[in-house]
């Protein structure tokens, strides 16, 4: 995996890209990876497994690492427009745009406000709809300890995963991971606070791309009903459900959501 | 000198083992634990209480606004001062205040605000609080990202439709107004004196010195603790090459009088007790929603007060630790008066809010150490700023001289 920048104009928000996987030239085709509300993992098992056979470009959104901009999203619009700002600037082949969580929600927008654009979407256990009867657990109101039970089937595996070496006992660490934390949830928060609902459910019949939806069974975060909802609103969609996973289902079964992607496209 | 005597209104039927069975006293506490019949006589007795700190000779009486908690039973503190109007007739009413950035449109801030002001006969302080992360994030669905600039725009707002006398376009981002008209008007002009709630946001500092508004640091972990933050805001005022004026900012702290030390703890400390341990136990996932406070704030170090306060150990704090760290200041009329004193002249601060009600605390337990204050410690701090004449126009009310007399119905 490489990092590079990217700087937009007009806005010059200055994007991190991580870059994985073979070239074009090598049969690579481009993927377009587009990180949940907790960024990328340390190295992230699912971009690690995709970059086998995909050329992934994962651009983190502004306050997340070291991307910056964020002041000038407010809200979906705004981060809708911005990513397909980032996917222009990218000059990506037709690629597959993938997305998780917040991502996926992110990504199904995108599909549906361009969707003469976008003709190849993967949403991983994406955000963006509401319903009264399975309400989303409150991500804003956990505790970092509660985080590898919610996002993980084998919560003790998350944590080994999730943790990043740090210790919160020191002051300075504590710091560091509260703005780091700031900025990201900050961020997230402007589409997914208090509710995660921007109003998608009226847009996804908009989609035309060839999609494909791929829910963990064991989702404690957003439940797998919410696979059904999505299948239902886009109409060449496909729902795969995996066994074992919960709802950072790439994190957790890299090799079963590669394998759903290629058999899909 | 100016004493507010503060008002939080908590709810005292909360049981023996509160903390055991319920993780936080705001957000999610079952409304089910709230009888409105016992809130009746509550409600009654906090007014009561209100009313009877003026008669003894506090400079102000004050409420403020919480939401979705047993903490304070206050969704609309304009509707207790509203009731305070016709009751009182001297007092500063200090409402600390209107979380500016929680009403749609904050047009409605603006007159309810002028609304008391009339209706006082210009005695209103008028509070603009950004508002805990419980009450506006995770109670009132406010973005945490977005809730400063919210605040922002409302606060502008609401001191253009104060200052205006025609109706004008408001095109804001989270408010279009076509017609901005506000009637009625404050008698205060251009607007009551505004104190603004503040804990540890490096962008508060400004926002007062900018406006000539009172810092007011609302803590309960006392002056000791204090001290740092204050001295930043001090260090800030100095820096800006504004005055020192001391009315630039006030203080909350946790006061018991009594005859003697021993009895302040006998009368007392239970109610402290369930204060610090009850009203205060906040769940730690409620206390500060990321991106509620800047980038800015976080690296000072300053961290929420509910997120302090669920570190520290209250459970296991006895009435020994909570008076030498000076949390609370409780004892004899000497007693007290030395630490009043320490605090004043440590702090800089010409305001103090009195928080003599705590949690559970029966009335006539309230009335004894409210009158011992008033009687036998508030005269002797009344000359702490002769430099100042004991007084700043610039941050305190400016009533009329000759407001109507009010009339019980039966007269």
């Amino acid at each position: 995996m490489k990092t590079r920048f990217l700087t937009l104009k007009p806005s010059k928000a200055r994007i991190e890209v991580v870059e994985a996987g073979p070239l074009k030239s090598k049969g690579g085709n481009d993927l377009l990876y587009l990180h949940g509300a907790g960024g990328h993992m340390p190295a992230d098992p699912l971009i690690a497994a995709l970059a086998t056979k995909y050329r992934v470009v994962a651009p983190l959104l502004p306050g997340y690492g070291q991307s910056t901009g964020e002041d000038g999203l407010r809200d979906m619009l705004d981060i809708t427009l911005h990513t397909l700002d980032v996917l222009e600037a990218l000059k990506l082949k037709k690629p597959i745009v993938v997305g998780h969580s917040m991502g996926g929600m992110i990504a199904a927008e995108m599909a549906a406000i361009a969707h003469t654009e976008i003709a190849r979407l993967c949403l991983l256990a994406p955000a963006g709809l509401w319903l009264d009867d399975h309400p989303i657990a409150d991500i804003f109101a956990k505790l970092p300890y509660e985080l590898p039970g919610l996002l993980f089937h084998d919560a003790e595996a998350g944590q080994k995963l999730l943790a990043s070496g740090g210790n919160m006992e020191d002051p300075e660490f504590l710091k560091q991971f509260l703005v780091m934390n700031a900025r990201r949830l900050g961020m997230a928060g402007k589409i997914l606070f208090p509710i995660p609902d921007r109003g998608l459910a009226q847009r996804l019949h908009r989609i035309t791309a060839k999609t494909l939806i791929v829910w963990g069974r064991e989702d404690v975060l957003i439940p797998p009903v919410y696979g059904d909802a999505f299948k239902k609103a886009i109409s060449k969609s496909r729902l795969v459900r995996i066994a074992k996973a919960g709802h950072a289902v790439g994190q957790e079964k890299p090799a079963a959501v590669l394998k759903a992607i290629r058999d899909h496209f | 000198m100016k004493f507010t005597w503060f008002h939080l209104m908590p709810w005292p039927h909360m049981p023996d083992d509160f903390r055991q069975k319920h993780r936080s006293v705001w957000v999610d506490l079952p409304s089910r634990m709230y009888d409105p019949e016992l809130g009746h006589i509550a409600y009654h007795q906090y007014l009561d209480q209100l009313e009877y700190a003026e008669s003894v000779g506090f400079d102000g009486i004050g409420v403020n606004e919480h939401h979705a908690n047993a903490y304070g039973l206050m969704p609309s503190p304009n509707i207790m001062a509203a009731t305070l109007t016709r009751r009182t007739s001297k007092a500063a009413l200090v409402v600390l205040g209107n979380s500016i950035a929680l009403y749609n449109p904050p047009i409605r801030v603006a007159e309810e605000f002028a609304m008391l002001d009339v209706l006082s006969g210009g005695r209103l302080i008028a509070g603009f609080p950004v508002g805990t992360s419980m009450d506006t994030n995770y109670a009132y669905g406010t973005i945490p990202a977005l809730t400063r600039e919210k605040y922002a725009e409302a606060h502008d707002l609401i001191r253009k439709a104060w200052a205006a006398d025609e109706p004008f376009a408001f095109n804001g981002r989270y408010t279009k107004l076509r017609y901005v008209n506000c009637w009625p008007k404050p008698i205060q002009k251009p607007a009551p004196p505004i104190f603004i709630p503040g804990g540890g946001s490096v962008e508060t500092y400004d926002f007062c010195i900018d406006n000539t508004y009172s810092y007011s640091y609302l803590s309960y972990s006392g002056y000791l603790r204090a001290k740092l933050l204050m001295e930043g805001y001090w260090k800030r005022v100095e820096e800006r090459k504004v005055d020192q004026s001391p009315y630039r900012a006030g203080f909350a702290q946790v006061i018991c009088v009594a005859d003697t030390d021993a009895e302040a703890e006998k009368l007392y400390g239970p109610h402290v007790n369930y204060f610090y341990n009850r009203c205060l136990h906040v769940y730690p996932g409620f206390a500060d929603a990321p991106g509620y406070r800047t980038v800015k704030t976080i690296q000072t170090g300053a961290l929420s007060q509910f997120t302090a306060a669920a570190a520290r150990d209250y459970p296991n704090m006895t009435w020994k630790d909570l008076l030498d760290g000076r949390y609370v200041v409780a004892g004899s009329p000497e007693t007290v008066r030395q630490q009043m004193e320490e605090l004043i002249k440590t702090l800089r601060v010409g305001n103090v809010f009195c928080l003599l009600h705590l949690g559970n605390m029966p009335n006539d337990k309230v009335r004894h150490s409210t009158r011992l204050f008033a009687e036998k410690v508030m005269p002797h701090l009344r000359n702490m700023w002769p430099e100042w004449n004991n007084h700043d126009d610039r941050f305190w009310m400016h009533p009329m001289h000759e407001p109507v007399p009010l009339r019980a119905a039966a007269e």
